[in-house]
């Protein structure tokens, strides 16, 4: 079988019994990237030199019987909001096109621990504000699938990588939904974990209180492998929390006996397609022949978690993305240019007697900072700065922040009443499947409620995965989404395994995953 | 209840972007919507919700208190857009 289509728990024995080479597996990826990236963009760039300097160094130690690490010569794709030291890190924008950070993201520096191999950094909506990939500042990535429609977002070229064969395991971030839903829409594995399970230490923050780091895979098995790697507490994250790592890996093989699925009555109602209910209801059934027990359950005041998203996630960013100044790092306007505009808008205004206005022009400074943001970010990152802004502004904090917390109170509440009554929550990712490249760019808000079921896991901070149950009659992947109670990873692992054991929805590939 | 152009123009500053005239209108628009939309929240009674601020419930995490090492100083100016090695460089605001 071709190395793109095996599992890296596959990848990685072949890797111990000296079956293969890690430069071999590398080349194979690298080669995949060459060869249909120009088409997908799923990479933002690809470190093909270092990959395989890399892959050769792990090989050779491996050759001497030195100790390697976890993912010892397994190629990784980081999205590109994760520090790497020294590294161009853009997060998808023009303001920090240039940026090459001064040191590795907490998550990165376990990765290279565990001798995994870096082969790039995978495109994403700018600052992960997005649902389509389509906000990058440099490219818009394609759905491996259909390559007029969208991966989702904004992990879309992490999950896209991970689709079209172009890496066994990706790192993304979630702050909204953002790995569940391109894992969804691409047909691949992605799991948001609790918050507090990875580090975001050295993650380009953009909600702090929601964003979370986890990992894309072809299976439930890579996943929690990858994800044994990331987990942990770290002094670095203080919101990172001090509990032992599981042993993913191990523990994702060991079915769930007398497993309790609930539904959620809202999850079924107008807009959601036909086919997405259809292949949904069919995973259900399919848990319910593995011996699960199903439970209808109500969350209540899910229909409110776009809302309460949109109030919280751009107050957080427009806060988070003040340090975007012009000064310390990131894009700066042309100082001379913008002197020469202010100082000719001031002698329009006094030559016209506008003497009030020409006084109330922004100091030089300030035009700095607000000329260099206007360039640096794109028009999704403004509006959300812009909304944010608004919120927090003297007068509307009580009617919005403070508002929309409360009601993010009442979001968890209905998940701690549901997960007294059932283990975990089952339901569709997304309303529909991937949509056409273009289609939503003009409406913001119809792109803002694609979040509509993954938001209030990142409000209460519960965990959930994603995986692929089924296909539309036009051939594009249908996701599940499970649910769990906070830290219930391997619950979570485990269950899409039984699934991914009964069924092969997750071992179908796109047409340019070959198999010679 | 909706945005006038005036408000979005303030909030512009606040946010210390400089919007284009286009922009201005547009955004006017869009944050209208959105704002409309997120105003449903009005409709819940929380007066008796104690609001959640963090998705845990941790409290005080302190750092020992001990000399490290941090960032040396070239290694933080060097992704500065302007700094003459000691310092970042901003406009003047006090005039020439």
């Amino acid at each position: 079988m071709s190395l793109l289509r095996q599992r890296a728990t596959d990848l990685l024995a072949l890797l111990h019994s000296g079956q293969i080479t890690s430069v071999e597996l590398t080349r194979a990826f690298l080669n995949q990237i060459k060869l249909h990236d120009p088409r997908v963009k799923a990479f933002l760039r690809v470190d093909h030199e270092r990959a395989l300097a890399r892959a050769a160094d792990i090989d050779k130690r491996r050759r001497e019987g030195k100790s390697v690490g976890r993912l010892a010569g397994l190629p990784v794709a980081i999205k590109d909001l994760l520090c790497t030291e020294g590294e161009t890190t853009t997060c998808g924008s023009r303001m920090l096109e240039y940026f090459k950070p001064p040191y590795d993201a907490t998550v990165i520096a376990k990765l290279k621990a565990a001798d995994a191999v870096l082969i790039g950094k995978t495109n994403m909506d700018e600052f992960a504000m997005g649902g389509s990939t389509e906000n990058s500042a440099f490219q818009k990535t394609a759905n491996p699938w259909d390559l007029s429609r969208i991966p989702g977002g904004s992990s879309g070229g992490a999950a896209a990588c991970v689709a079209a064969g172009m890496a066994p395991l990706s790192v993304g971030s979630d702050t909204g939904g953002s790995i569940r839903q391109p894992a969804g829409l691409c047909g691949v594995t992605g799991l948001k974990p609790t918050y507090g399970r990875v580090s975001r230490f050295g993650l380009v923050a953009f909600a702090s209180s929601l964003d979370q780091i986890g990992p894309l895979a072809r299976t439930a098995e890579d996943t929690a492998l990858l994800l044994e790697v990331l987990a942990g507490h770290d002094p670095l994250d203080s919101t990172s929390i001090d509990m032992p790592v599981p042993n993913y890996s191990q523990t994702v093989k060991q079915p769930l006996a007398n497993l309790r699925l609930g539904l959620v009555r809202e999850h079924f109602g107008e807009g959601l397609d036909g086919e997405v209910e259809t292949a949904v209801r069919e995973a259900v059934k399919v848990y319910e022949a593995l011996g699960a027990t199903i439970k209808w359950v109500s969350l209540e005041h899910g229909k409110f978690g776009v809302a309460t998203y949109y109030i919280i996630a751009p107050c957080e960013a427009s806060s988070n993305l003040a340090r975007y100044d012009g000064v310390h790092y990131g894009h700066r306007t042309d100082e001379k240019k913008m002197i020469a505009a202010l100082a000719a808008e001031r002698q329009s205004l006094e030559s016209a007697g506008r003497r009030a206005e020409a006084d109330a022009l922004d100091n030089p400074l300030v035009r700095m900072y607000r000329q260099s943001r206007a360039e640096g970010f794109g028009a999704e990152v403004k509006r959300r700065i812009m909304l944010g802004t608004y919120a927090l502004s003297a007068g509307y904090y009580d009617a919005y922040y403070l508002k929309a917390l409360k009601v993010r109170r009442l979001i968890r509440m209905d998940y701690d009443a549901a997960f007294d009554e059932v283990d975990l929550i089952a339901g569709p990712v997304t309303t529909t499947t991937a949509f056409k490249l273009g289609e939503k760019v003009d409406d913001p808000l119809s792109m803002y409620l694609v979040d509509l079921y993954t938001v209030s896991a990142n409000l209460a901070g519960i965990g959930g995965i994603a995986f692929p149950c089924g296909f539309s009659s036009a051939g594009l992947p249908i996701g599940l989404q499970l649910q769990g109670p906070p830290f219930a990873e391997e619950r979570l692992l485990q269950a899409a395994h039984m699934f991914q054991q009964a069924t092969d929805w997750h071992l179908r590939f796109p047409e340019m995953v070959s198999n010679p | 209840m909706s945005l006038t152009r005036e408000q979005v123009e303030k909030v512009s500053l606040l946010a210390r972007l400089k919007l284009t005239s286009d922009e201005l209108d547009l955004m006017t628009a869009q944050m209208g919507q959105i704002v409309a939309y997120v105003e449903t929240l009005a409709q819940l009674d929380t007066e008796a919700v104690e609001p959640m601020a963090h998705a845990l419930d941790v409290s005080n995490v302190f750092a020992e208190d001990r000399l490290r090492p941090s960032l040396d100083r070239k290694a933080a100016l060097a992704n500065a857009p302007h700094s003459d090695g000691e310092f970042y460089l901003v406009p003047a605001v006090l005039g020439e």
